[in-house]
Parts: structure tokens; sequence; C-alpha cells
């Protein structure tokens, strides 16, 4: 973990509830996609923990959703502001058991962290299942493409893509036969249940899972996000916020 | 040159900043980011007997100038923190901690502190903070600090058990809090640490439920720093025993308030969980704000 200040350069709509901030700083506490960052808004006691979509020289890319009062002050600051930032946080994903055929399976505010590590499996075979309520909620499917990974999408409504969920676009490619070696996800629990369900018990592939939780601090000191695991209790913002499948208990 | 040292129960410590139980760990991860050994001590994680995994998530509600928690003593027992986590604390810090124990009944106070006192660890040991207030657990932690003689009964027992200062903590969440110290001082306690969280609760207005899987929780930050001023500055007018004041202390300049409010040390508590390096930036303030004001010595 790295305390810095960090100046916004971009801060922008995506989507009618997502919007795009990027910011310059010391990304250096930064060592794994799937790790978070910790930011301190004025006016507001706590810090909003917000995964990193991407990061690369002095850049930090994060994608939020606006969700309370926080996130919606968010969207007023203009570039040039300066913000306190606590970088590094989390375990992030273990890109080393990725194979040569990795999945990816972001739903909604749940796909930036995807991105990061999308970029990181330079040398795989990768594919991306993107899910959405509607057409209209729909981001950042042509930079995962511009990666060069396969990018599928699913909206619930139909308005694109699969009808349905990203369960059921990985269950279109298991019934064409197709295999991969390892998945990373995350989005909202009931994606997480239904991934785990039947990407993990049923389809028999192992993953990393993304978890998110109310929290005090963001670096392991008050116990705020304390989850019971086949390994443990682990705090989400420090063992966490991924956990393998084999050691979620559900 | 200003002199920051203060006296604790008969231990000088550096000077009055103290880290609170619960905001700090057990310390060896803040020592990941600063030299620890700056601070006056700190108070590690309120240790129970028996592990204890806590309360249900959502645990943490933000709220204006502060939070809820409703954490419900998570740690991993005595044992293990004789075995595990002390050692790894020995290796970066070299003063005398805070031991800070929680139970559900007298007879568990006691056998904590007797466990920790009779181990191989317990030279690291300054002060036993006996907490009696936790407002997050049912059937102990603040059931004994919101009862003068129930208070009294958890002094009598751990007093027997060491013959290292006893402070207790107690519970801002009654109706007359000198009334707790006393019961205290009378029972032999060395020391009183006030106050500990504000009993509160936040709703989802989505959901229409509490936000807190535990439905209330115990508030701290800024906003309760006047509450506790009000209440060390009470405590410490009727008691003879020295008093340690904390609540919503998030600068060296609240850290000046509290000890004009009658406190000898200061513990600082949910600024530690916004700031990493709140303490240590406050035990580095701390000097300039009493030259400022023109405080020599404590």
């Amino acid at each position: 973990m790295k305390q810095g200040f960090f100046t916004i350069t971009e801060n922008r709509k995506l989507t009618p509830t997502t919007w795009l901030m990027r910011m310059t700083g010391d990304v250096s506490g930064i060592r794994a996609p799937g790790q978070f960052i910790n930011i301190k808004l004025n006016g507001h006691f706590l810090r909003r923990p917000i995964s990193i979509s991407d990061a690369r020289k002095d850049c930090i890319t994060i994608i939020y959703k606006v969700l309370g009062h926080g996130t919606e002050e968010m969207t007023c600051l203009t570039p040039g502001a300066e913000l306190d930032v606590l970088t590094g946080l989390g375990n992030g994903y273990d890109l080393s058991d990725a194979g040569d055929r990795p999945l990816l399976i972001g739903g909604g505010v749940g796909i930036p962290p995807l991105y990061l590590t999308a970029r990181c499996l330079t040398n795989a075979d990768t594919t991306v299942i993107l899910g959405f309520n509607s057409k209209e909620e729909i981001y950042y499917v042509d930079e995962f493409e511009k990666l060069g990974a396969r990018v599928i999408v699913a909206t619930a409504d139909g308005s694109c893509g699969v009808r349905g969920f990203v369960t059921d676009a990985f269950r279109e490619l298991v019934n064409k036969g197709e295999t991969f070696t390892h998945f990373y996800t995350c989005g909202p629990e009931p994606m997480l249940r239904a991934v785990y369900e039947r990407v993990y018990e049923k389809a028999g592939i192992s993953g990393q899972m993304s978890f998110e939780e109310r929290m005090g601090c963001g670096f392991g000191a008050c116990m705020g996000c304390s989850t019971k695991t086949r390994n443990g209790n682990k705090r989400i913002c420090k063992e966490g916020p991924v956990l393998r499948t084999e050691e979620i208990l559900w | 040159m200003v002199d920051t040292k203060v006296d604790l129960c008969g231990i000088t410590i550096d000077n009055p900043v103290i880290p609170a139980s619960g905001t700090f760990g057990y310390g060896y991860e803040f020592a990941e980011l600063y030299d620890i050994n700056c601070l006056g001590t700190f108070s590690f994680k309120g240790t129970t007997l028996d592990p204890r995994f806590g309360n249900d998530t959502p645990r943490i509600a933000e709220c204006p100038s502060g939070m809820l928690n409703s954490v419900g003593l998570q740690n991993p027992g005595v044992d293990d923190v004789i075995r595990e986590e002390l050692p790894k604390l020995e290796r970066v810090f070299h003063k005398p901690v805070m031991a800070n124990v929680s139970g559900f009944s007298t007879d568990e106070y006691a056998e904590v502190v007797k466990r920790l006192d009779r181990s191989a660890v317990s030279d690291m040991i300054g002060w036993y903070e006996i907490n009696i207030s936790c407002p997050n657990v049912h059937g102990g932690g603040m059931s004994f600090g919101t009862d003068p003689k129930m208070a009294a009964e958890v002094v009598k027992a751990v007093r027997w058990m060491t013959d290292k200062p006893i402070i207790m903590k107690l519970s801002p969440n009654v109706t007359d809090i000198t009334e707790i110290a006393r019961a205290c001082e009378t029972e032999g306690a060395d020391g009183i640490s006030l106050i500990n969280t504000l009993m509160g609760m936040r709703f989802n207005l989505r959901t229409g439920k509490p936000i807190l899987a535990n439905v209330t929780g115990g508030l701290s930050g800024p906003a309760v720093f006047p509450v506790a001023l009000r209440m060390v500055y009470q405590t410490a007018k009727a008691v003879n025993i020295p008093v340690i004041g904390m609540g919503g202390v998030s600068s060296a300049e609240d850290v000046l308030e509290m000890m004009m409010a009658g406190a000898v040390a200061v513990e600082v508590g949910a600024a530690n969980l916004v700031d990493p390096y709140a303490s240590r930036n406050i035990v580095r303030d701390l000097p300039y704000a009493m030259k400022k004001y023109g405080i020599d010595s404590f």
C-alpha cells in the first residue's frame, strides 16, 4: 500500500450511471490487476474503495458507478483537482494460473478490474464475457477487443448480444465444445454465485472471484469486511478482494 | 524545547499519543508504513479467551463526521495472540504495549489477563486495558460497563491476576459515567480510559432496513469528540487515578484539548482508519502545537 496525491486528468460519463476517471501520480504501489484504490473525498469521513481498471506509467484509470453521495460527488470533480489516494490495496488476481485459454467474466460495475487483467494476459487466448442489464449500459467492449481478446456480450433484456446472463453466454460456449483453463470474475454477488455454480461446480473450471464488502479502512486495520473461508477468516480488503473458488464457503 | 513525555500509571511514555484498540490491529501492519516506535504506545486489538469471528457483515456504516462499526470483537483468541501476534509485534515494536482484554464473564476477563501475564511475551505488556464497553456483543462487553457493581466485579477479578497497571475502558452509553469510574477506582483500578463508541444505527433508504447486519453499532470519529471531551472532563474530576481520553481525536490540537480536559494520555481511533499515518502525524505535530499554545510539558 502507498499513500499519494493524484491529479485528475479526465472524468467523463461512459453510460448514464457509469463514469471513467483518469489520474496521474505514483502508481508504484500497484502490483496486480484486481487490486483497488481508496479515495478520500472532501466532506466524507470514510474513503471510497474503487477497483483499478488500468494502471500504466504514472496513470490510473478507474471506472465507477454512481451509487451514493460519494460517487455522485466524484462526478463533479474536474481535471486538475487533487485527490488523496491509497493505492495497491488487496491481493488482486494471480495470473500465474491463467493457462493458455483463460475466461474473464464481468458483470456491470464488476467489469473494470478485468480490463487490466486482460491487458496483462498477453500470451493467452483470452475470452471475455461481459454482462449488462441492457444496451444502454454497455461500455468498454471496444477497449477489450483492442487488447486482442474475444468479447461476448450478454444483456438481461436481450437488447444486445446473448439474451440473458453471463452464465447463459458461458453455456453457449460450452455447448459448442469450448474449454477453458481458468477463470477470473467480478460482479454483483448474485452473478458471482451463478458463476460459482455453473462454471466452477458444474463445468469444473477453477477460478478467482473478486468480492465486494462495505469497508472501514481498506487496508486491514478495522476488521470491518471479514469473511469466512475454507482457509480461515479473511479480510476482503487485505487477503481479498479476490478469493479462489476452492476456498469459498458456498 | 517542549517535553512531550507523560507518566501513564507509573510508566513514562515518550508522548501521550496511543492508537486505540480495534483501529491498529496488532501493530505490525502499520509498522510496514512507518516506525511505530514513534508512538507513546498502542492498545492492541481486543482479545478474548476463544477465537471470535465477530458479527455478520455489513459491519461498517458511514455517518456525518464519523462511522458506525459493529465488528463484534473479531480476534484469534488469547492463545493465538500469545503464540502468533505478539512475537510478530515484538520484532517491530520495542516499547511496552497496552493489552486490550474483552470478555463475556468476569472469569473470562480474569483468565485472559492471567494467560497474558504468565506468558512468554508478558514482558511486552505495560498495561492492561479492560474493555467493559463493547456495544457490539451480546451478553458481555458493555453490560459490564453500564453497572457500577458489575464493573467493580471485573476489576476485582483481574486485579488478582496481575501486578501491572489495570486501565478500565468505559462506555459512554450510561447515565453517569463518573459513577462507574469511581466504582472501578475503589476496587483498585490504576486508570480509566474513555470513551468507547456511542451506540447508533443507520438505515438503507433503498431497502428500508438497517445498514448494519447487527442492526446497531458504535459511533466514532470527530462527531463524538465534544461528547468525549465532556465525559473525560467529568471523569477526571471524579477520580484520582489517571484518565486516558479518546473519542474522535484526529489532530495534535485535539490531543491538547483532551489534556486540558484532564486526560494524562490520549487514544486515537477512527482517524487511523481514514489516514493510516494519522497517529504518526499527530506525534509529529504535537511539539509544534504545544509551542504554539505555550505548553512546555504536560
